[in-house]
């Protein structure tokens, strides 16, 4: 009469509907005259045309990264629709303007769209499927000289800034899908804090995948100000399917002098039913500059969802006594992988970061942690500390660490912990003598153990986080 | 209240009950001694419904149900509580969540109400000042680097705020200092009742000063060999269980 953690009872994922819009696919193929039509559908100038192609030159002569610790179907980028939108109004003025549909999208989801019925204090952009349907609060933003809209509005209304920074933090040929995302990229948000703004709300955006067979690849990019501040969330969902969708977002961060950069993740796209079919294919590609001194950029991440995630949310500590710093939650139920860390990259003196991962394995899900610290040979005084820490439930899981360590400096002072322990039968019994079910007393327990990485979520953020890995955690003990 | 008949319990194929019968009436505190590894925390566990102990024979049964089939969430709700002789951590989880979470459970079991923040607060703290617990030691993580002492008054608390039928008190005793002892007692003895029953654990007849039991038991290689009154244990402390 043991605890029965193999016992899946599939647990439906509550944002797997449909929206019923008319949508406007374009055909499915990777060439040129797809980059082309998706430029001239979104207005672009003749340089960012160019990046894209020179984007898809690169992509034609790299192979995939096999390095991963993945196991995935191999994917045919020409059985891809890479773009996809609502046919209704596509830049839409006044709420209004939205499609009831969509509009009921978000409502569903949780994201009101209303002002008066967003969380205090949070602006939104809706990002659906290719197009960004919606930005909240851009007029209160604007009052304080923040820039928060779509990375296709800001290439319209704020041409300089973002040829000036685009690809200056990932460059278009930097590795596989970030190139593929550098030609093919279709929306995503943009924001300019402005030097000594506090950005006065916390900024999101809110990614939904809804077209069957097309992919997302979005772009967003952050720009902060010497000694300005910006908190940033992005959540996502998808419908639930049988076929497999790819998701390949690039992410540019460049904190200047004393800025901050907050970045938080709740990741929950569609992870596939409990044979593993469909869920979405998540090859991310995030990092941050600290360009400036004393430059802080930290990132947070909930993964939950998706099939496959492939994702190492990165800090480049350019200027002297910068901070990056990498928190991370990743769990994986049922047949989900992910192969997920970060990577911080020493460049300037008294640079330091703090790397804290918390991976949690259940079901037949694998876990894996890859992380590098580099200390290059002028970081003098350079500190790193990292913690990875793995959870199994039950015996069909299994997690990897893979931590890398590169000095080239000998002032640097690293440390470094982990830890894997099995949920402990001990604690499960604990909480269940006192009166919790197996389902509590394991999410109690997992929450518990992610303490640390959801204390740095912005407070409205850290109760959904908690609710959802106590979701995704549903039917891993019987 | 509860009824153990011929129990027989084995771990890797290894008995370690064997054969053993306690009788609990209602309002009733009856005290176990015995030597180290004869099964008392075993007995303990599989009161509680630990899943490593297998029951092979006999019978439990409580308040008229039969204990065995019954998880042990399901025991807790009935009434079941056990102060642990090796309280577990459970880093990040505060003290205060675990119990509120533990209450409620209790009370949606019974079809009571959940109960809310401010009104659990107010319990606690109620509860923390007669067992003389630091306010501190309810947001910390669940036992968490506490003191030895810190977790058995945490135990107690626990019981306090749960108020189980049945309590097992497993060597909740040992690593106390004699002001933590009393206030254990105390604990103990507030809440005896004619409904409420306990069994105390214990290697100490020191404890039983404080905790006036109705009946003392010698456990012996997984049986009861000896019950008798509270002067049993005095006889214990003196002749220690060579004659056993
Ligand atoms: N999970 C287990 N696996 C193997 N052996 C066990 C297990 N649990 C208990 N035992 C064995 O069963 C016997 C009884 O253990 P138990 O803990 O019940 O004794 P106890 O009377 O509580 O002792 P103490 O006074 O030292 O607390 C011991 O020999 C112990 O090693
Ligand atoms: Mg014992």
């Amino acid at each position: 009469m043991s605890v029965d953690f193999e016992k899946l009872a599939q647990e439906e994922y509550k944002y797997g509907f449909v929206t019923d819009v008319e949508q406007e696919i374009v055909p499915k193929g990777l060439n040129e005259d797809t980059i082309r039509l998706i430029s001239s559908k979104k207005n672009e100038p003749e340089w960012l045309l160019e990046w894209r192609l020179g984007a898809y030159e690169r992509w034609k002569k790299m192979n995939e990264p096999r390095w991963a610790f993945l196991r995935y179907p191999k994917i045919d980028f020409n059985d891809i629709s890479y773009y996809a939108a609502p046919k209704s109004n596509p830049r839409p003025k006044s709420l209004d303007e939205i499609d009831p549909e969509i509009k009921e999208t978000y409502d569903k989801l949780g994201i009101p769209l209303e002002e008066q019925k967003m969380l205090a204090g949070v602006a939104v952009d809706a990002v659906f499927d290719s197009v960004s349907v919606f930005t909240t609060f851009k007029e209160k933003l604007a009052e304080e000289g923040v820039i928060f809209c779509s990375i296709s509005e800001a290439v319209e209304e704020h041409p300089g800034l973002v040829r000036k920074y685009l690809g200056s933090v990932v460059p278009r040929g930097d590795n596989f899908y970030a190139a593929l995302n550098s030609a093919v990229f279709t929306d995503g948000s943009f924001v300019y804090v402005p030097k000594g703004v506090r950005c006065p709300m916390e900024l999101s955006t809110y990614f939904r995948i809804n077209a069957e067979n097309t992919g997302q690849f979005e772009r967003t990019l952050i720009i902060a100000e010497e000694g300005s501040y910006v908190s940033y969330l992005e959540g996502c969902t998808a419908p639930q399917r049988d076929d497999s969708q790819l998701h390949a977002a690039v992410v540019e961060l460049i904190a200047h002098d004393d800025a901050t950069i907050k970045y938080s993740t709740i990741q929950n796209w569609y992870p596939g039913d409990k044979q593993g079919k469909g869920g979405i294919y998540n090859f991310v590609t995030k990092r941050g500059r600290c360009v400036g001194r004393a430059s802080r950029i930290s990132w947070t991440q909930v993964e939950t969802g998706s099939a496959i995630t492939w994702k190492y949310p990165s800090c480049v500590l350019e200027g002297d006594n910068s901070v990056g710093e990498f928190y991370s939650v990743a769990l994986t139920n049922r047949l989900q992988q992910a192969d997920t860390g970060t990577k911080m990259v020493h460049v300037g003196k008294n640079t330091s970061s703090t790397i804290i991962s918390k991976g949690i394995s259940a079901g037949e899900g694998q876990n894996i942690y890859r992380g590098l610290v580099e200390i290059g040979k002028n970081a003098e005084k350079a500190r790193n500390y990292t913690q990875c820490d793995s959870m199994l439930i039950g015996d069909r899981c299994g997690a990897h660490t893979f931590p890398y360590i590169e000095v080239k400096n000998s002032t640097a002072h690293m440390e470094h912990e982990a830890s894997t322990s099995k949920i402990g039968e001990d604690q499960m019994f604990y909480c269940r003598q006192r009166g919790l079910s197996a389902e509590d007393a394991v999410s109690l327990i997992v929450n518990g153990f992610c303490k640390e990485v959801f204390k740095e979520l912005p407070f409205e953020f850290a109760v959904e986080a908690e609710k959802l890995l106590s979701v995704s955690l549903e039917g891993s003990v019987g | 209240m509860l009824e153990v008949r011929n129990l027989h319990v084995q771990v890797d194929d290894k008995e370690i009950l064997k054969g053993l019968n306690i009788t609990v009436a209602p309002g009733e505190v009856h005290s176990i001694m015995g030597p180290n590894g004869s099964g008392k925390s075993t007995l303990a566990q599989v009161l509680a419904g630990k899943e490593t102990y297998e029951v092979t024979e006999g019978e439990i049964t409580f308040q008229g149900k039969d204990l065995i089939d019954l998880e042990p969430e399901e025991r807790a709700c009935e009434g079941i509580f056990l102060a642990f002789q090796y309280p577990v951590e459970i880093p990040g989880v505060a003290n205060t969540y675990l119990l509120r979470e533990a209450l409620n459970a209790k009370r949606e079991y019974w079809n009571e109400k959940p109960l809310k923040h401010v009104e659990f607060a107010k319990l606690a703290r109620e509860k923390m000042r007669e067992l003389g617990i630091d306010e501190d030691l309810l947001k910390r993580s669940v036992n968490t680097g506490f003191s030895g002492g810190e977790k058995k008054r945490n135990e107690v608390f626990q019981m306090q705020i749960l108020e189980p039928r049945l309590s097992v008190l497993d060597e909740t005793d040992s690593g106390l200092d004699i002001d933590a002892l009393k206030i254990v007692a105390n604990g103990v003895n507030s809440m005896r009742g004619t409904e409420r029953s306990f069994i105390v654990i214990t290697h100490y007849q020191r404890l039983l000063n404080y905790i006036v039991p109705d009946f003392v038991h010698v456990m012996v290689d997984g049986k009861i060999v000896k019950s008798g009154g509270k002067e049993l244990a005095q006889e214990l402390e003196e002749k220690g269980y060579a004659g056993f």
